[in-house]
């Protein structure tokens, strides 16, 4: 594979040409937040939370793919008001109630709202008026925390046919769904596969919630963008 | 002319309620009622959610005592998870959750005592409002200020370590708890530097205790007879009649100390307590049903378990329960202010259990949780700082609660609290023409005598206006007073 030189945030590197700017990142340790997207599964750009100034242009670094001479610029005051926002109006266009949640503590948004540091609103909050799917054995929809990211539903087409989650309805009225045959098999462990993919609380297990106690769980001591050894690993 | 008197809001309690005094036309006290203004809505709003967040969402009530509801709640969710009623956990779970409770409990109360209720004792109903509040007690008596705020962190350290964080945790979960004690968590309980240390903790209880006794001493007209009055008693008792906090069997006793319920598994609650319902307020009135509307009320909380409870099994709280029954004779105790003297031997009792708990190898290894036969319906009570707290949850067959039904300590208060309102205005209001600050703080300290947590906590420091509205027959305001109206 053909090399490339890329500079992120000043600093050179010579990098493979087949990757997007996302995973040059993610390879050389170096942060750019990330919502809609799962590694390992292709990217969608919906979310927009990792776009990154690029070669002078807003771009999303998870859609991007490197060029020669590329140069990226990861952090940025503005940048950082953009994905804050983002992180704002995802909040506002749902009903995120984190002190119950039991994903709180392990919630990749939660997280990313603490990194950007968004104490009081700064938009109206819609507080829509949505359900709980709670008709499945295994596992729980709360549409009122879900953000449409498409994880769920990209993961496993992706992965093996056919697919556990598809979108229903349109516009704002769209919802993840789960098809009840399909599903119906379902053991714990699939249900938690399912539950991991969900970067929020919208996919969670029954009856099995809050067993991880506080302090022990993946952002309550090391924030999103951690860069300690751990961490990174 | 008749007159209303407004006291909005009272002070130095937990949430927001308002008392109205109605005078006739010779100023004569006809009529005085507590109103809680608050509306909270989380028996409606919980329906729908998954079972198991029951105890972390409805904690959220009370920023005071979220402990309490985070235990009751989780009770309820042991019952319907097959776990049993309180004893059914495994010894782990169960004591870790005690632990949580007596360090809850232990806060809680220091904090109404030492915080909201000693200022009214050290400077007097009729002191100046500037200094009767607990920046005064920093000013004025800085050993006593200090020993409030290390053993309420103390108490708040415990339910840290027991349920991930002072406020709101997490701990109980259906079932059991999801965490056990570490060995450094223990040593720093037990052989902290002090004053952060279990045996300090115990020493400075029984300090508060000789403090409220030698006040009563000198004190004793205001002690025993400021709103003092008859009732029923309700709290739970262990199934040998001892003194528990956080499980037991139902016991009601009558004026003349006659167990009119008693050995009831809580499961059965509604055979035995209804709620009544008055457009004044929203809350609500419950009472015993064999009793009836009008006589079956009562009161819970320290005093109310004093009353019911046969003995208290710690030893040096024992000793001061026998002091405290034989003052009067071993006849229930009605004295509203001696509710204080029943918080302080609580306080001692909750450090004495930590010790004992902090002491018991369960904590640091064993089975966190245990599970059986789920089932729809469940009840969870316990002894919160304020009295009986009832949580009482039904499930549906996707595992959402379809109902809830939460009975606050407070509430079971409510019908005795307009008593003692309505005593405290008649003794300081009766014939009076000019209704002065001291006069509406009276009415405050016979409120404050219950610990009322008249929502989550939302109590302010220091001035806090007081508004007293004097209104006519057509309800024409006549007048309008503020206190610590600049």
């Amino acid at each position: 594979m053909n090399k490339i030189l890329i500079t992120i945030d000043g600093k050179g590197y010579l990098v493979e040409s087949d990757k997007t700017v996302l995973e040059v990142a993610r390879e050389n340790k170096i942060f750019i937040p990330t919502l809609c997207n799962l590694q390992g599964i292709k990217p969608q750009g919906s979310c927009r939370i990792c776009t990154c100034m690029i070669d002078g242009r807003m771009m999303t670094a998870c859609t991007t793919p490197v060029s020669n001479n590329m140069i990226v610029i990861t952090k940025t005051e503005e940048l950082d008001k953009l994905r804050s926002n983002i992180v704002e109006l995802l909040f506002a266009e749902g009903n995120h109630f984190c002190p119950s949640c039991e994903r709180s503590g392990n919630c990749e948004l939660q997280a990313l709202a603490y990194l950007y540091k968004i104490m009081v609103p700064e938009f109206d909050y819609i507080f829509p008026n949505r359900n709980v799917d709670a008709t499945h054995p295994k596992i729980i929809l709360d549409h009122n925390r879900c953000i449409l990211c498409k994880r769920c539903i990209r993961r496993k087409k992706e992965a093996e046919n056919p697919t556990w989650f598809v979108f229903k309805n349109r516009g704002d009225k769209v919802q993840i769904n789960f098809d009840h045959e399909l599903t119906a098999d379902f053991d714990d462990e699939m249900a938690q596969k399912a539950m991991d993919t969900c970067p929020v609380g919208a996919i969670i297990r029954k009856e099995k919630g809050y067993d991880v106690p506080m302090g022990k769980r993946k952002y309550d001591k090391h924030p999103i963008n951690c860069d300690c050894i751990k961490c990174k690993e | 002319m008749a007159k209303k008197i407004t006291i909005e809001p009272v002070t130095r309690v937990e949430g927001h309620g308002k008392v109205t005094i109605h005078l006739d036309d010779n100023n004569q006290v006809v009529q005085s009622r507590l109103h809680i203004v608050e509306f909270r809505g989380f028996e409606r709003f919980v329906q729908g959610r998954p079972y198991w967040e029951a105890p972390v969402l409805v904690q959220r009530l009370c920023g005071i005592c979220p402990v309490s509801h985070h235990l009751a709640a989780a009770k309820a969710l042991d019952v319907i998870v097959g776990a049993g009623t309180g004893d059914g956990l495994t010894p782990t779970g169960e004591k870790m959750r005690r632990l949580m409770h007596y360090g809850q409990m232990f806060q809680s109360h220091v904090l109404h005592f030492f915080h909201l209720a000693s200022p009214d004792l050290l400077f007097g109903i009729d002191g100046d409002p500037a200094l009767r509040n607990v920046i005064g007690i920093a000013l004025q008596h800085k050993e006593l200020a200090v020993q409030a705020v290390m053993m309420r962190k103390f108490g708040q350290e415990i339910i840290k370590a027991t349920a991930g964080k002072k406020v709101h945790g997490t701990g109980a979960i259906p079932g059991g708890i999801n965490k056990h004690l570490s060995q450094e968590e223990k040593d720093q309980f037990i052989n902290g530097a002090d004053p952060l240390n279990i045996d300090k903790m115990i020493e400075w209880s029984h300090g508060a205790l000789e403090f409220f006794k030698g006040y009563h001493k000198a004190n004793k007209d205001l002690i025993d007879k400021f709103a003092a009055f008859p009732s029923n008693h309700v709290s739970l008792v262990r199934k040998d009649g001892a003194l528990d906090l956080y499980h037991g069997v139902l016991r009601g006793i009558d004026t003349d100390g006659k167990k009119v319920v008693d050995d009831i598994d809580y499961q059965d609650y509604l055979k035995y307590i209804d709620e009544e319902v008055r457009s004044w307020s929203y809350m609500k009135f419950p009472y015993i049903r064999s009793l009836g509307k009008k006589d079956g009320w009562y009161r819970v909380g320290p005093l109310a378990r004093m009353n019911t409870a046969d003995f208290i099994p710690t030893p040096l709280a024992q000793k001061e329960f026998e002091i405290f029954k034989a003052y009067t004779g071993g006849k229930p105790n009605g004295m509203s202010m001696h509710m204080h003297w029943a918080r302080l031997i609580e306080i001692l009792h909750s450090a004495e259990m930590m010790k004992e708990l902090l002491n018991d190898p369960d904590l640091y290894s064993g089975e966190l949780v245990t599970k059986g036969t789920k089932v729809k319906e469940g009840v969870g009570l316990l002894e919160a700082p304020r009295g009986t707290l009832f949580h009482h949850y039904r499930i549906n067959d996707d595992d959402q609660i379809e109902m809830a039904n939460l009975i606050v300590s407070t509430t079971n208060n409510n019908e005795a609290m307009n008593v003692a309102v309505n005593l405290a205005a008649k003794q300081f209001m009766n014939g009076q023409t000019e209704i002065t600050e001291p006069m509406m703080n009276a009415v405050e300290v016979a409120i404050r005598a219950y610990d009322p947590c008249l929502s989550c906590a939302t109590h302010a420091l220091g001035k806090m206006p007081l508004e007293v509205k004097i209104v006519g027959k057509n309800d024409k305001v006549l007048d309008r007073k503020y206190k610590n109206d600049d």
